[in-house]
């Protein structure tokens, strides 16, 4: 559908290069990317908005890296909204339709489609100044889709919002995908979100592409650090692998060997979900094959769920659930055992 | 004694408020004044409106400093708004030789003005050609007031457009917008209220020069030139109510253009 070949883009400070995406028709693909990473000019480069070094865009095998943004079909949402703010609601979502001459009827049809979809028929009226932020970006989005175009581009646009009003956008934003089918290219630095919305993910950083893949294929197998810290993963290791006579394979750091599954040598990372590692007051009879004893050293507290720090060592960061640590009475100090699968420690340079 | 401690508490704010009373007496008394002892001489007054030498000095001040604002509003946007969007280089050259105007004195303004549109110079030539001529002529009064008075509109257009987040551009242009209906639909209308402001600032300031305009041209007669020769040959006396006059006219309509340029402007 869309074709990003060797982009490179010149950001002043730094240069992207080499961008190289491939998105299929229908998808919700996610670039995933520390702020300041270059995500937003990205987005223009693709739209026609910002002089690109090399490189090519393609949309429907047909090649637009010299078209006008206003030939090529393409609408954006940026982050925080950007709407005419001397246009009513209905003006601006009028906007497009307007510029591509579509007739009065077209126009009415179209903008009740759309305000319905949105449940925004009450703000029509509206200055965009008078709407609360969830209200301004469901009228972005609703501006840019409205001209039904081949390819939606969404700037960070939870980012903006509340926690409150960022859950019900996201869901509004996949329900709208799922509606309509738009290919969307959605540029985010939180990881979570990119998770609960993409069919796939394209890590960036660093000037470049550093992994594109399912969120599944980003979470459990990360190619480099870089991906892996970004990825939330919290227990990054750099160890040496090494083949026992007994036929495990293990991993060694800090003095303590892991077990793992997969079939290497010589110094590697490894990491390991704090979510994938079970806490017990007393060793745990199970499949997994690493246990270990060791010391909690720090307790953080995010609510109905606590990351500690457990020092075997290496420390180990541990995700436990608020009931399983009252129930166990864990406090920093205390004596426990960690216990997690072979598969569950991650083997990437 | 709770005045002397109101004092004692707050010595910074009644400084300020003395010395800002002095400079705001500064300004108000003479014009209080000379309106005020015209008022208690209607006849003289009411003779000076009646003088059509005067109605037509003043009239000619107006529509020249207007004339002179719709040349530098359609000359003088454009550049604002190339100088608010592109970076290049001698941008701020640019910038600072516009602003030139507004430091250099008048009468030398005047000056080099006749040196590119006087009779036997380029530019004079070239439109004497085709019937124009800047010596002693409206086309004269227009193009001393458009030099003194264009840098007010460029800057104040260049700010306006300036505070137009640029994204807004790029939005209408993805929406299928050309870049000219770019322009004339969003980046235009939102910085309206400055070119507007801009526009009132630059034909009060055409209305108020004497200097580029006398040595262009004498004649025929703005008001500035006209209290200048009566003061000159008749003295003080008979410059006052027509004086009185233009201030009482730029005021007004400086207040009917500024209620204009900032209505419902609410935020």
């Amino acid at each position: 559908m869309i074709e990003v070949k060797n982009l490179c883009v010149d950001l002043g400070e730094f240069v992207l290069k080499d961008m190289t995406l491939d998105i299929k028709g229908g998808e919700y693909f996610i670039i995933l990317g520390p702020s300041g990473a270059g995500k937003t000019v990205l987005l223009e480069s693709i739209a026609g908005l910002y002089p690109i070094k090399s490189g090519e865009i393609w949309l429907r095998g047909k090649d637009v890296t010299g078209v006008e943004p206003e030939k090529r079909g393409i609408s954006i949402v940026y982050q925080d909204h950007v709407l005419f703010p001397h246009l009513s609601v209905k003006d601006n979502l009028l906007f497009g339709l307007k510029m591509h001459n579509a007739k009065a009827e077209e126009q009415k049809n179209r903008l009740d489609w759309i305000s319905e979809l949105l449940g925004i028929s009450n703000l029509l009226h509206r200055r965009p100044d008078t709407l609360s932020g969830g209200e301004k970006q469901k009228v972005a989005v609703g501006r840019a889709i409205i001209t039904q175009p081949e390819l939606l581009l969404v700037d960070e646009p939870l980012s903006a919002l509340d926690p409150e009003t960022r859950e019900s956008v996201q869901q509004e934003l996949r329900k709208l995908h799922k509606a309509l089918g738009i290919t969307t290219l959605h540029v985010t630095h939180d990881f979570e979100e990119a998770i609960a919305l993409g069919n796939r993910i394209a890590v960036i950083g660093e000037g470049r592409l550093m992994q594109v893949g399912t969120p599944e294929e980003i979470f459990r197998h990360p190619n480099s650090e870089f991906v892996a810290r970004f990825s939330m993963t919290r227990n990054i290791f750099l160890g040496k692998a090494e083949k026992k006579s007994s036929g495990d394979t293990v991993f060694k750091v800090d003095g303590t060997e892991f077990i793992i599954a997969a079939d290497t040598d010589g110094t590697h990372h490894a990491s390991i979900r704090p979510e994938d590692i079970l806490i017990s007051t007393e060793p745990v009879r199970s499949s997994a094959r690493n246990c270990f004893h060791g010391t909690i050293t720090h307790v953080v507290d995010k609510g109905s769920t606590l990351y500690m720090t457990v020092s075997i060592p290496p420390e180990l960061s541990c995700l436990v659930t608020r009931r399983s640590f009252e129930e166990m009475e864990l406090r920093e100090g205390k004596k426990v055992y960690v216990t997690f699968k072979a598969a569950s420690i991650h083997i990437f340079d | 004694m709770s005045f002397l401690k109101f004092i004692g508490r707050n010595r910074l704010t009644v400084t300020f408020a003395l010395l800002g009373a002095l400079i705001f007496l500064f300004v108000v008394l003479p014009l209080g004044k000379m309106i005020f002892a015209s008022a208690s001489d209607p006849q003289t007054l009411w003779k000076t409106i009646l003088d059509p030498k005067v109605t037509h000095a003043i009239g000619l001040t107006l529509f020249a400093a207007l004339i002179a604002t719709l040349v530098g509003f359609l000359l003088g946007v454009p550049l604002a708004y190339l100088l608010a969007r592109h970076d290049f280089s001698g941008k701020s050259f640019i910038e600072g030789l516009i602003d030139v105007p507004i430091v250099v004195p008048h009468t030398a303004g005047g000056i080099a003005l006749l040196f590119v549109f006087g009779r036997q110079f380029l530019l004079g030539k070239a439109f004497g050609a085709i019937g124009i001529t800047f010596v002693d002529s409206i086309a004269g009064i227009v193009i001393a007031m458009l030099f003194v008075s264009i840098p007010f509109l460029i800057d104040s257009a260049k700010e306006g457009f300036k505070k137009v987040d640029v994204r807004l551009e790029k939005v209408a242009r993805t929406l299928g917008a050309s870049p000219w209906q770019t322009f004339f639909r969003i980046s235009f209308p939102l910085a309206w209220r400055s070119i507007l402001a801009g526009n009132v600032l630059m034909w009060a300031r055409g209305i108020s020069e004497f200097g580029a305009v006398v040595i262009l041209a004498y004649h025929p007669m703005i008001a500035p030139v006209l209290v200048y020769e009566r003061f000159e040959t008749y003295g003080l006396n008979y410059a006052r109510p027509i004086a009185v006059l233009l201030i009482l006219v730029s005021v007004l309509v400086f207040i009917i253009l500024r209620t204009i340029a900032y209505r419902g402007d609410k935020s």
